[in-house]
């Protein structure tokens, strides 16, 4: 088991023929995800060789799912269109939508999460400006480097991709059933709670790494949702102790206004539900590796 | 991206929102040449993005060009809680009969925008949803559907404004919506939003919030921006993420989240040295070739306070030899002016070539250390000395 993305999944890539899509279809291929097309309008019917492997191009989602039996897309459409190649996996009902995209206009987020809602969240959007989802040695959707680490018992649910990577580096000796980054944008599909819930109902997961970032409330409504609902172990890292007000640390939604948002709130809020906090990134992974030991 | 206040006037006027005549002027002369242009009673108002402009000195009301001149000599060059006047915007005066709130949002908890309204504006509005949050109507606004004069009129009537008055001020909350959408704002607030004694609806005052990731759909080569430290300028231009910040250590890393927590464990180790903190934030992205790195070398080695650099990099997809050859070109490129310690960690992607790398050009000003924790330690140690 894993969470979202397993051994059976079949992933489609929207943007696959620009240059990052087709760096990282290359590297999901050789880390062994199970790749099976790409959608371009301009270029349906072509083929590209990709790892030794013939791809097929299709002109939609729809006829992407419908030839291949894809039920996953990741997207590395650029900003400006990244909204409509969004509508238009919703649109096709795919289970899975991994919004690679960075810098994707925040109207343009809110509408493709108002669109998904009103059609009643059949497709599952991770991101946008997310590494993806990873189920080591199963499949990986997205730019998560797939040789960090094995498959094993810990779940990892994190704001930021080099913090992912990190963790999974730092407990490589241990193993994860899923990592997924859900993205540092103010406007995201899939959340940390999201997160939770699923791992708390996968049976390999036997632990869970969390880690956020300055800005928002996802942190502080994770801890709640802990206290009611998880019973497995979690444990957090929060980064952005240092960061002034007012002022953005690269990802958009990374930004203290006022007393919100803070780094010291949503450490307190996690403590306060009984989950530990780790100071540093080692001291997190330290943490876990006494909870690991304990199972 | 906050706007001026005078931006803010510009751009509702462009998309039809009622507002005053408002003239900008940079010295006392333009401001009683704008005040004379207008005619009647005027208001100098400071053109500073901070609140508390009233009682600071920096809003006066002229009756006079002479006394906008006056007025504008005493304004320009005011120091409002750390910003430095250098503009005002001379606005028509108004016979004010009451004053409303609006304001339309992102809403990123529930991941929709938000709608604000009160009929009883001008004060403080966060006074107001602690003091009386009855007061303060609060709607959520779907992004698809958005608010036409139906919501608008939703809205204005859960503010509290009576029925007839809402007929009235609906089609220009209408208007403020589309700002907010054409523009791709994050944030529009009008406090306050006024009824004249003659009947007209006016936004009198307005904040505006740009999304800096929409820009690339607006053509806004002309906007005044403010001033940015000279290293952020630098930074800029070169297209890296950087925020200047006050401490001695400078940081490089690779990923937004990677970086913030370097900071932190930057700042947890100064603890331990001296107080010494991390001067800034530098992410030079996923994929960062030689030249990039290179690039936010020389941007942080520009910065006089710093003492000592952390280069922090998890190599996903940047990959830790062109990381290393980075830092030796920019090592080469200065020469005998590298004066400052580096301290640097690489893990992931092709980091054993990227630790040969160093090891080969074996410069003394460049210390390998295996883990984020004790580079951090060695880079807070270096800067207290």
């Amino acid at each position: 088991m894993a969470i979202f993305l397993d051994g059976n999944s079949r992933i489609i890539v929207q943007g696959m023929t620009g240059s990052e899509g087709m760096k990282h279809t290359t590297r999901m291929l050789a880390g062994g995800s199970n790749i099976v097309g790409g959608v371009n309008p301009r270029k349906a019917g072509e083929t590209v060789e990709i790892e030794g492997k013939s791809l097929p191009v299709f002109g939609t989602v729809a006829e992407a799912m419908a030839a291949t039996g894809a039920n996953v897309s990741v997207i590395f459409v650029p900003p400006a269109f990244a909204k409509a190649a969004v509508v238009e996996a919703i649109d096709a009902e795919i289970e899975l939508a991994v919004v690679i995209t960075e810098g994707i206009p925040v109207h343009d987020s809110a509408s493709f999460w108002a669109y998904s809602c009103s059609k009643g969240n059949k497709t599952r959007i991770i991101g946008p400006n997310c590494p993806g989802i990873i189920s080591p040695e199963q499949s990986n959707a997205g730019i998560t480097p797939s040789n960090i680490t094995g498959r094993g018992p810990i779940g990892l649910v994190s704001k930021s991709g080099t913090l992912t990577y990190q963790m999974m580096f730092e407990l490589r000796d241990i193993g994860f059933s899923t990592a997924i980054g859900i993205g540092g944008d103010p406007i995201i599909g899939t959340t940390h709670i999201d997160a939770l819930a699923a791992f708390e109902a996968d049976p390999e997961t036997k632990a869970i790494v969390l880690i956020g970032e300055i800005g928002g409330d996802s942190e502080e409504k994770a801890a709640a949702y802990i206290a009611k609902n998880v019973t497995k172990p979690v444990v957090a890292y929060v980064a952005g102790f240092t960061a002034p007000e007012g002022k953005t640390m690269g990802h958009a939604g990374a930004i203290v206004s006022g007393s919100a948002g803070t780094a010291q709130a949503k450490k307190e809020a996690f403590e306060a539900v009984g989950v530990k906090v780790g100071k540093t990134p080692s001291e997190t992974a330290a943490l876990m590796r006494e909870v690991v030991k304990g199972l | 991206m906050d706007l001026f206040e005078y931006q803010a006037r510009d751009m509702f006027e462009a998309h039809g929102v009622p507002v005053l005549q408002g003239l900008i002027a940079d010295t006392p002369e333009e401001a009683e040449a704008a005040a004379a242009k207008i005619g009647g009673v005027v208001v100098v108002k400071a053109q500073v993005k901070v609140g508390g402009r009233g009682k600071a000195g920096g809003v006066k009301v002229a009756k006079t060009p002479e006394e906008a001149r006056a007025h504008a000599e005493a304004i320009l060059g005011l120091d409002i809680k750390g910003h430095i006047v250098k503009r005002v915007m001379i606005a028509q005066g108004a016979a004010i009969d009451q004053e409303y709130y609006f304001s339309v949002m992102l809403d990123r908890s529930n991941r929709t925008f938000l709608s604000l309204c009160s009929v009883e504006g001008g004060m403080d509005i966060e006074q107001l949803a602690v003091e009386r949050p009855d007061a303060l109507a609060k709607i959520a606004v779907d992004a698809v559907a958005g608010i036409d004069l139906v919501k608008a009129r939703e809205i204005a009537l859960a503010g509290h404004f009576p029925a007839e008055l809402a007929d009235k001020v609906a089609p220009v909350l209408a208007k403020l919506y589309e700002v907010f959408v054409k523009e791709d704002a994050t944030l529009v607030e009008v406090n306050p939003l006024v009824l004249t004694k003659d009947g007209q609806i006016l936004a009198l005052d307005g904040k505006v919030t740009l999304d800096d990731n929409a820009e690339f759909r607006h053509e806004r080569e002309e906007l005044e921006r403010d001033d940015l430290d000279p290293l952020e300028a630098k930074a800029k231009a070169w297209d890296l993420n950087y925020v200047k910040l006050d401490g001695q250590v400078g940081i490089i890393g690779n990923g937004a989240g990677l970086v913030m927590s370097t900071l932190d464990v930057v700042a947890y180790a100064g603890e331990r040295h001296g107080g010494v903190r991390p001067a800034n934030f530098l992410d030079i992205g996923g994929g960062a070739s030689a030249e990039v790195m290179a690039n936010g070398l020389d941007v942080i080695l520009g910065d006089e306070q710093v003492k000592s650099v952390f280069v922090n990099v998890f190599g996903g997809i940047t990959a830790c030899d062109a990381v290393a050859n980075g830092i030796v070109g920019a090592l080469e490129k200065l020469g005998s002016a590298a004066t400052k310690p580096l301290v640097v960690r690489l893990d992931g992607n092709n980091v054993a070539e990227g630790r040969r790398i160093l090891a080969d050009f074996a410069h003394p000003l460049v210390t390998v250390v295996e883990t984020m924790d004790e580079a951090a330690d060695k880079a807070a140690e270096l800067a207290n000395r």
